[in-house]
């Protein structure tokens, strides 16, 4: 505990109208904080630089789950312990509400939030890939309004997201046209529970006859920012899973990626490692494996 | 039960920082930010309102600068030259212990950087002398028989070189301590600690005080390990300092990170075997030599080199052997003590090579092992006799039965060449010296009492800590079985070095063997006394038994009664050539570990393990058992999860996030069995078994990971990038064959 | 900045703190209510230790500035039972072994009162999972599973009778 609390204001607007009040009038002043199993570990180590906090834990507006014809919509605010617990996520999408599950640990799953996740934008979050795969759309709100974008528009660089200044992650949008899609998802982490990701991987495909005829992927950990794995998603779609085209994939992603060295893996483990990971999804939905 | 069981699962039980003293003040240290050189100028920010502060250099020490234990090279406060990161030169309280963060770092220290060594092998080539002329610490030469005549008529040479790493403590409470001082009954520590009389030797000295003027209590402590053996002696170093000068209470608490950065680790090691055997799997003599990473002082290297030393032929019988040892120092904080104290580096090397040597011969390993086992009346490494009892091959009948490892390492070599996920199976034979080494617990001259207080409780006296390994408990049995009464009348008094006298530290496995043993002869000494004063007869019941001391008491003024350690007979040390009996007595074992490794992770999971131990008479079964599972499940991460990644001696990876130990998600179903072989000089027939179950895993899981991938691993820790590494050398070679 | 008035309920009692918002809720419980069974492993909420349950929830109070905990109903280990009188897992965790050191003792209480709560009679792969946030040096884990499921057990039998 390397931090001071008398030097730093947090301020509980209470409600989303208020919350975007205030950041619309000092934009940039005030960061919205969640769950805190981010914003909480750097001011504890004393690195954290805003002074500023805006408490936005539970404002009703942004913890709604709600179940359109067309799309399951989730509230910014929901916790990924919400989010493994709802039926038609379960049902609907496996891969998010397993992914929900790898997020650190039970106290951190009831604390940690979907929107906290995007907004801190760590290459190494669990959720990404499979909200790329299931090519979700982000819904941003601000006292000018709400505006829609696919998720893949919201990373923009490491730790750098295309929020504006102004603007809170109001709900993810996952759309309901996979049905019959099958399913693959994967994190290589350091230990079976807290584990930060080495690589992690969703994917989905629509798959007939050992024929890939769709099929959509996200990779976490490999690069600045999650990748939607979109030139292997062309490359596979209408082929037969074999050797030849594992082999386009691989020389595929190792052209995407751009892992690093640090403390907790090499370059070579992560290059090596998300290829095979790639090859062990494509065998996996092709049914080959 | 427990004895303080309850107040720990109900949240009452008192660690160091649960506990304000008024007035008390919190301290924190300046640390060096190189690794070596020579300290220019220290200046203090202006922008600080320093007189809020207390501040400490080493000028400010009245005695010698050091924390003493073995060779006193070890500063309190560095004065001239830093040797490692972290290292402390400045001590700082306030009042408001929010104050203190950006006050350290308003304490700029300006250096004249000198060469550094980071490694065992920079160290050894002499890239910079930092220590002595030539970086050793110590050394040890052991030999056995003639060594040099057996190579000519060996039928193979096996030759290996095995590494491991460092290994953190992580224990979930830091170090901690709080000092306080009056002129008329001087200075008092409390901390969390193994060893309050180590800390009350190294304040006499550093402070000039007489000893009656240095009281050292231990409060609730959160494990330990090994890591409070001799860190809080340097941390009460530091509140003692700055009590004195602030004329107020001072506590001082790490928190996660300065603890993992500045305190001590495992040693890292380098074996390497040279071994002539026959065809037949006879072991015909062996040279091993062996290195620890000693860090930036010598500290207690000296002593786990020894053990190392010692354990580093392993539970064979060799009729020729050598072993050269030395500790190297590095710029590192110094490596301390932890669990196994050297043994687990030295048995690593042996268990992995016996694998390799048992394939060189065309062996089941399980089979060349049991052709070298030592057995009643063979001799160990120092010339030991086996006594009878002592039977290895029965653990390993037991432990391969229990874990189904015959079946299971023809099944998995056959279903392996099919298979992704990759199944192995492997098995460590080891055994480990309890109590102190050699004369050590001759030389220390151990006393426990017991007393009695004027309402009939009775306390047992010792300066054995808890620390969650079960003294208090332990004790408390022998004691109340020896005097005849419940447990529940039995309580232990203060580890406070005022009241309590010295049973020698916590460590080594010799709570229940030796102090047990000397609780036991105060326990006798009570009942005979109460005997010889007419107050109890042959029978009695513990209301009876209570009455008397307290009757006693109140005649007599006190009922206090002692036992002295004395050396089972017939035993004999030479610390010069190291022949003898190197211990009281050897807990023996036999582990197995079932692995899985996945070759699209290269990740190894545990799934089973089996550890089967003869650890004389076991004292407490749920006690027992939980040592060994919290052993193994250290060593799990020894084996495979945990690494201090160095940067210029600092570790770079201090946070709980970053150093990986296994969680409740990635520990095996540990199924622990004992033989039970009664010794007879131990309390109850007790033997050690703290830090047996340290040893065994890493080479059994190493194995099993060699077999379920035909790769020769030799280090640990193993993570996955490292069996990555090793798999796609061994695939490419593989496609080259297939290619030519 | 300045110092805010925060009511919350603990263990059942109300309590009022003036604290600074980013106070975490960890030194409240300990320093300003003296609830110290409360303790920091980590701070950084990798260890569990200073786990307590929210509104019904298990978090680590290392991570919780005490401004979100306004209003909310926080139990700790100080809430479940005494020496005299020990809640049923504590007394599991006595009797089985469960407790070495104690110091991630309290937090891995918590877990497994949580876990319990939810899910009357958890597996043993439950019972891994719902205490995966809780590090323990001391035991290996096994005493500490066999405590979940004792207390599970005792449980039952108690809502049986």
């Amino acid at each position: 505990m390397r931090a001071a609390p008398e030097q730093y204001e947090m301020i509980s607007p209470g409600n989303l109208a208020a919350a975007l009040k205030l950041m619309a009038s000092e934009p940039g002043r005030w960061l919205p904080v969640a769950g805190g199993t981010e914003v909480m570990v750097q001011y504890s180590a004393g690195r954290l630089p805003q002074r500023n906090l805006m408490n936005v834990w539970g404002l009703p507006e942004l913890r709604r789950i709600e179940v359109t014809p067309d799309a399951v919509v989730i509230g910014g605010g929901c916790t990924f312990a919400e989010i493994r617990a709802h039926k038609a996520i379960a049902a609907e999408f496996s891969m998010l509400a397993k992914t929900a599950a790898w997020v650190g640990s039970i106290a951190n799953q009831n604390r940690a939030t979907l929107a906290g996740n995007l907004a801190n934008a760590s290459p190494a979050a669990d959720s990404p890939p499979a909200l790329l795969a299931y090519e979700a759309e982000i819904e941003l709100i601000s006292v000018r309004g709400t505006r829609r974008i696919p998720y893949t528009q919201c990373h923009l660089d490491y730790k750098r997201t295309a929020l504006t200044q102004d603007e809170l992650i109001l709900a993810v949008r996952l759309p309901r046209r996979f049905a019959g899609w099958r399913d693959y998802v994967r994190k290589v982490g350091t230990r079976n529970a807290q584990a930060i990701s080495k690589v992690c991987m969703a994917a989905q495909a629509l798959v007939q006859d050992g024929v890939v005829e769709a099929i959509r992927m996200g990779m976490g950990s490999v690069a600045p920012v999650p990748l939607r794995l979109a030139a292997i998603e062309e490359c596979a779609a209408g082929r037969k899973v074999n050797a030849t085209l594992i082999a386009e994939c691989r020389q595929l992603l190792d052209k995407m990626i751009a892992p690093i060295d640090d403390i907790r893996s090499t370059i070579e483990y992560r290059r090596l490692v998300a290829g095979n990971v790639l090859e062990d999804c494509l065998r996996t939905l092709a049914g080959t494996a | 039960m427990r004895k303080e069981g309850a107040a720990k699962v109900c949240g009452t039980a008192r660690y160091i920082d649960d506990i304000t003293l008024p007035g008390m003040l919190h301290g924190a240290t300046v640390r060096s930010s190189i690794a070596r050189g020579r300290i220019k100028k220290i200046t203090f920010d202006p922008a600080i309102p320093w007189g809020e502060f207390t501040i400490v250099t080493a000028a400010d020490i009245p005695g010698a600068n050091c924390i003493a234990l073995i060779q006193n090279d070890w500063p309190c406060l560095a004065a001239e030259v830093v040797n490692h990161p972290e290292e402390p030169i400045v001590l700082l309280a306030h009042a408001d212990k929010h104050r203190l963060a950006e006050a350290v770092a308003a304490v700029r220290v300006e250096y004249e950087p000198l060469p550094s060594v980071h490694s065992i092998a920079e160290s050894e080539r002499k890239d910079a002398a930092v220590w002595g002329e030539d970086n050793v610490l110590k050394s040890y030469l052991m030999e056995k028989g003639d060594v040099d005549a057996v190579w000519a008529g060996a039928d193979f040479i096996v030759e290996g070189e095995y590494e491991t790493g460092a290994q953190e403590h992580l224990y979930i409470e830091n170090n901690g301590v709080i000092a306080e001082y009056s002129d008329a009954a001087g200075l008092t520590i409390y901390g969390s600690m193994q060893c309050p009389f180590y800390v009350h030797k190294s304040l006499v000295k550093l402070m000039a005080l007489p000893e009656d003027k240095v009281r050292v209590v231990q409060v609730e402590t959160g494990g330990a390990f090994g890591g409070k053996e001799d860190y809080p002696s340097m941390i009460a170093a530091h509140a003692a300092l700055l009590v004195r000068k602030a004329g107020r209470p001072v506590k001082i608490v790490y928190d996660r990170a300065e603890d993992m950065a500045a305190t001590t680790k495992r040693h890292p090691s380098r074996t390497r075997h040279r071994t002539a055997v026959t065809k037949d799997g006879k072991l015909l003599g062996a040279e091993i030599d062996l290195v620890l990473d000693g860090g930036a002082y010598s500290t207690l290297s000296s002593t786990v080199l020894s053990r190392a030393t010692i354990h580093a032929g392993g539970c064979y019988f060799w009729p020729n052997l050598r072993v050269r040892s030395r500790a190297l120092a590095t710029n590192s904080p110094p490596h301390g003590a932890f669990r196994g104290f050297g043994a687990p580096q030295s048995l690593f090397a042996i268990e992995r090579h016996m694998d390799r040597v048992a394939a060189a011969v065309g062996l089941a390993p399980e089979e060349l092992r049991r052709r070298n086992f030592l057995r009643p009346g063979l001799t160990t490494s120092t010339g030991q006799v086996i006594p009878e009892g002592v039977d290895l091959e029965h653990l390993l009948a037991r432990a391969m039965e229990l874990s189904g490892y015959k079946e299971k390492r023809q099944r998995f070599a056959r279903e392996n060449e099919r298979r992704a996920l990759k199944k192995g199976i492997g098995l460590a034979a080891f055994l480990h010296g309890a109590g102190f080494t050699g004369s050590g617990e001759r030389r220390m001259g151990s006393v426990a009492a017991m007393d009695a207080t004027a309402d009939g409780m009775l306390r047992v006296l010792v300066s054995s800590t808890e620390f969650g390994q079960g003294t208090n408990t332990i004790l408390c049995q022998i004691a109340a079985e020896t005097l005849g009464v419940d447990y529940g009348v039995v309580q232990m008094g203060p580890a406070d070095t005022s009241v309590v006298p010295n049973s020698g530290p916590t460590v080594a496995s010799r709570t229940a063997m030796v102090v047990g043993r000397l609780v036991e002869s105060a326990a006798k000494e009570m009942r005979h006394v109460l005997t010889e004063a007419g107050l109890i007869g042959e029978q009695y019941s513990t209301e009876e038994f209570q009455r008397a001391a307290s009757m006693y008491v109140g005649k007599h003024g006190q009922l206090r009664t002692e036992g002295h350690y004395e050396a089972p007979p017939n035993v004999f040390w030479d610390d010069e050539l190291y022949r003898g009996e190197a211990y009281g007595a050897y807990a023996w074992a036999v582990y197995v570990a079932e692995v899985t490794v996945d070759t699209v992770d290269y990740r190894v999971a545990v799934d089973d393990f089996v550890a089967v131990q003869e650890v004389g008479r076991v004292i407490n079964p749920v006690l027992a058992t939980g040592q060994v599972e919290g052993g193994v499940a250290q060593a799990v991460g020894y084996a495979l999860y945990e690494k201090v990644v160095w940067q210029k001696g600092r570790m770079a990876n201090n946070q709980m996030t970053n150093y990986i130990i296994a969680t409740s998600q990635d520990i095996p179903p540990i199924r622990v069995y004992f033989e039970e072989v009664p010794y007879k000089y131990g309390a109850y027939g007790a033997k050690g078994i703290g830090e047996l179950p340290m040893d065994g895993p890493a080479p059994a899981i190493v194995n099993a990971v060699s077999h379920a991938t035909s790769a020769d691993f030799c280090a640990v820790p193993l993570l996955p990038e490292d069996v990555m590494t090793k798999l796609a050398q061994v695939k490419s070679q593989v496609v080259e064959v297939v290619g030519a | 900045m300045s110092l805010q008035r925060i009511v919350m309920t603990v263990n059942g009692v109300e309590r009022t703190v003036d604290a600074h918002p980013m106070e975490r809720l960890l030194d409240v419980l300990r320093e300003k209510l003296g609830l110290t069974g409360t303790k920091e492993g980590c701070g950084e909420g990798e260890c569990g230790a200073c786990s307590v349950l929210m509104d019904g929830s298990l978090v680590n109070s290392c991570l919780i500035p005490v401004a979100q905990a306004a209003h909310a109903q926080i139990v700790t280990i100080e809430g479940l039972g005494s020496p005299e009188k020990l809640d049923p897992v504590q007394e599991a965790f006595l009797h089985c072994g469960g407790s070495q050191c104690g110091m991630c003792t309290p937090g891995m209480i918590m877990a497994a009162k949580c876990l319990l709560m939810h899910n009357v009679k958890p597996s043993r792969e439950e019972i891994r999972e719902g205490l995966g946030g809780n590090l323990c040096r001391c035991t290996g884990y096994m005493r500490i599973f066999e405590a979940v499921e004792a207390a599970a057990r005792k449980q039952e039998s108690e809502a049986a009778r």
